[in-house]
């Protein structure tokens, strides 16, 4: 067991932790009111070769481990989450199914740009199918030497800043077993009849674009496919697996973020006399938090190692998942405590860290999925 | 024992829900997106006895009891949180001391417009270096001749902005912390008063939430509001009546986040049914019936203790400490039943979940309940 990281990773985290402290802190609160997505912050981001992390160094990339990604992706969240999700669609959701699922040709065509100057985005979900996923309904129909596209998106992070969309499509009717029918596609932003709608008025991570993407009579060339028909939704599942990945350790970095506010808050405010740190019950508090937060890491982690080691991580990313985003909720909930009534206003980092950790819980399968997906697993082993 | 309602309460609770339905239900997204102070919907509250309900119909209150008030303060906040935190401490933080601790010339002149809805209160107690810790005030009230001459600076004034009378918490005797502490009634009008900055608050973003500033505000006997030195009691016996007020509001909110989750859960199909199928969401709603349940009834019984001239306090901490964990997580769940649609403003919900956090901190923080609890507990 090695619980390091390598010289070489060091040095990207800290990378990114530099930069998250100097060029996203001081306008994190900003980003936030005016829901305004940070693109000089991603431009530069791109500039540093961060955000094709996990691309590979053939295509231009920075090659990176899955532990040293997911450490970035907590650095940044625990001063932007907004920005980390960004990040974390267009390598775990974005980028990787194209690395593993696309021919060469798609791959030499995409990565060097995901690498470099293009963002990612995936775009499964559709106002009538969300943790039911199979029962997506955008169609996708051959003709000639094209497919067409008609049916529209939800929910899709990167949608209004995205150039490549991995899309899940229906291709054929397959009655009991409708994700058979379902297959992946990689549509370009300029494709005709593709619109990106509405950008949803979210609760938190404003700074993030959340948005629908309609496509009516959408004509993408035949070779826009990625893999063969029908295995769209096999694509999908794997591509959240490491999805939820990130989105663990979003949730780490949301914890992390808010916790070390409420230790600072509660070294600084007096109360009866003394520091409130220094009353048991915010000793408690404390304590509880930094426990799970260090559990939190561990399960991510750990399935961040499963996955370097090519092993199957579905189960434990899914625990990460779970596990990690209800941290995220608990422990900013105490965090917000701790403040008393300035971690209700806005001058208070936690009122927006309160916000931005409730979807943790939602997005790339809520808990009620993670919970299947594990139990299920558990329940057919032997 | 009879734990059935009145027919005069359940007239209360109907009048309270009708009026929330018309008048709140409608306006209350827009209220929030825009910070919006709902000035004609308290106005009306205000016609129609809801800001001076339990106050006797002799300084023109409704004279209502304090289930009436709990059911009333429960149906407005479920149609807009923030309209009821203001109507909350208009009876409780402002008329209820007043008429508790006031002298006849005080209620004549300060309660009657207050329980009337002709003028709004606000209670000015927490400051930057006093929060849980209140005895830790440094608003002075200094002696000049028959009068005082009070200055400092009060923080998180619920209906800051849009107040008229002002109960206002003073050292008068530093040293003597919590009892060196008097209680004031100053008016917006009076030379020195002033409102300060106007809070941006992450829910409850329609009532006002604001600083006022007290610069050589001169105060007279006829302002002061019980004993000289003994305002820590008025403060202290006044949250005991908030506590239901909030507690109520808490019911509330938690109900509206229930309720729109039980529609969703029915109406939303997924894997070919819809979601209430599931065993998961069953359990959820639940869980949800049963916390709102409990801390409906603890609102409930504080209230009948204090009708019944009991000590309520105890019973008004539990309600309000259960109560507010209750919205808090019940809401936490509405959004959870609604998937990411629960992340939307459309949905609504992400505004109960707002503005359910701040009632498990005003008002005293569920901390400082749980000493409340205990300490009553332990001294026995």
């Amino acid at each position: 067991m090695n619980l390091q990281f390598s010289d070489e990773e060091k040095m990207i985290i800290d990378l990114a932790r530099d930069f998250a402290e100097k060029e996203v802190r001081p306008i994190t609160k900003q980003l936030d009111e005016e829901k305004k997505v940070p693109l000089e912050q991603i431009r530069k981001l791109q500039e540093l070769g961060l955000l094709g992390l996990m691309i590979p160094e053939e295509y231009g990339g920075a090659g990176s481990s899955t532990s040293c990604y997911i450490q970035v992706i907590e650095e940044f969240s625990r001063i932007c989450p907004a920005l980390a999700i960004v990040l974390s669609v267009h390598n775990s959701v974005g980028a990787y199914p194209i690395l593993k699922f696309a021919n060469d040709e798609q791959r030499e065509k995409y990565l060097p740009r995901l690498a470099t100057d293009w963002i990612g985005a995936f775009a499964l979900s559709e106002a009538a199918s969300g943790s039911d996923a199979s029962a997506l309904e955008l169609k996708a129909v051959r003709d000639g030497d094209e497919y067409v596209l008609n049916g529209s998106k939800l929910w899709v992070t990167n949608g209004s800043i995205a150039n490549l969309y991995l899309v899940m499509a229906k291709t054929a009717d397959v009655p009991d077993k409708p994700h058979r029918g379902i297959s992946a596609f990689l549509v370009e932003r300029e494709a005709t009849g593709l619109n990106v709608g509405k950008l949803e008025d979210k609760m938190g991570l404003r700074a993030s674009d959340t948005a629908e993407i309609h496509f009516e009579n959408c004509r993408i060339p035949a070779d826009a496919l990625v893999g063969e028909e029908g295995i769209g939704f096999k694509i999908a599942m794997q591509a959240l697996d490491n999805g939820r990945i990130g989105v663990a350790s979003q949730a780490v970095g949301i914890a992390q973020g808010a916790f070390e506010e409420a230790v600072k808050y509660a070294k600084e405010r007096v109360a009866f006399g003394k520091p409130i740190a220094s009353h048991q019950a915010i000793e408690f508090m404390i304590a509880d938090m930094a426990t799970q937060i260090s559990a939190a890491r561990n399960l991510v982690r750990r399935a961040a190692w499963l996955k370097d080691s090519d092993s199957n991580h579905t189960k434990e990313a899914a625990m990460a998942k779970l596990y990690a985003s209800e941290v995220a909720n608990r422990v900013v909930d105490r965090a917000v405590q701790v403040h008393g009534g300035a971690g209700y206003i806005k001058e208070y980092p936690v009122e927006r860290f309160y916000r931005d950790q409730r979807i943790t819980e939602i997005y790339e399968g809520t808990s009620e999925m993670q919970k299947l997906v594990i139990s299920r697993s558990l329940l057919s082993e032997r | 024992m009879d734990f059935g309602l009145t027919e005069e309460q359940q007239m209360i609770r109907d009048a309270a829900r009708d009026f929330a339905e018309k008048e709140l239900v409608p306006n209350a997204a827009h209220w929030d997106q825009a910070r919006e102070f709902p000035e004609s919907a308290v106005k009306q509250l205000g016609e129609l006895g809801f800001l001076g309900m339990m106050v006797d119909p002799q300084w023109d209150g409704s004279g209502m009891d304090s289930i009436s008030y709990a059911l009333a303060v429960e149906e407005i906040s479920k149609g807009c949180a923030s309209t009821g935190v203001i109507m909350s401490v208009n009876n409780s933080l402002v008329c209820h001391p007043i008429e508790e601790f006031g002298t006849e010339a005080q209620k004549e002149r300060f309660l009657k417009p207050l329980a009337s809805g002709k003028k709004l209160g606000a209670y000015c107690l927490t400051e930057p270096m006093a929060g849980s810790d209140a005895g830790a005030t440094k608003t002075t009230a200094v002696p000049d001749g028959d009068d005082w001459i009070v200055n400092g600076t009060k923080i998180f004034v619920t209906n800051g902005a849009y107040a008229d009378t002002f109960i206002v918490y003073t050292a008068t005797e530093p040293e003597k912390k919590t009892r060196g502490i008097t209680g004031f009634v100053i008016e917006l009008e009076q030379a020195g008063v002033s409102v300060g900055t106007r809070e941006k608050t992450m829910g409850i973003r329609a009532s006002c939430t604001s600083e006022i500033i007290f610069e050589d505000v001169r105060v007279t006997a006829e302002h002061m509001l019980g004993e000289l030195n003994r305002g820590f009691k008025v403060a202290m016996v006044t949250l005991n009546g908030g506590r239901i007020g909030i507690a109520a509001q808490a019911v509330g909110i938690a109900q509206a986040a229930f309720e729109k989750s039980v529609e969703y859960a029915k109406t939303r199909i997924q894997f070919d049914v819809p979601i209430a199928s599931f065993q998961a969401i069953q359990w959820k709603i639940a869980e949800m019936a049963t916390k709102i349940d409990a801390s409906r009834l603890l609102v409930h019984e504080a209230a009948h203790l204090k009708d019944m001239g009991a000590d309520y306090s105890a019973a008004a901490a539990k309600a309000k400490l259960l109560a507010s964990r209750t919205a808090v997580e019940v809401c936490d769940e509405a959004i959870q039943i609604h998937g990411g649609y629960g992340y939307v403003e459309e949905y609504h919900v992400e505004r109960h979940f707002r503005d359910s956090k701040i009632t498990e901190i005003y008002e005293g923080t569920s901390e400082i309940q749980k000493l409340v609890i205990a300490r009553g507990v332990l001294k026995d």
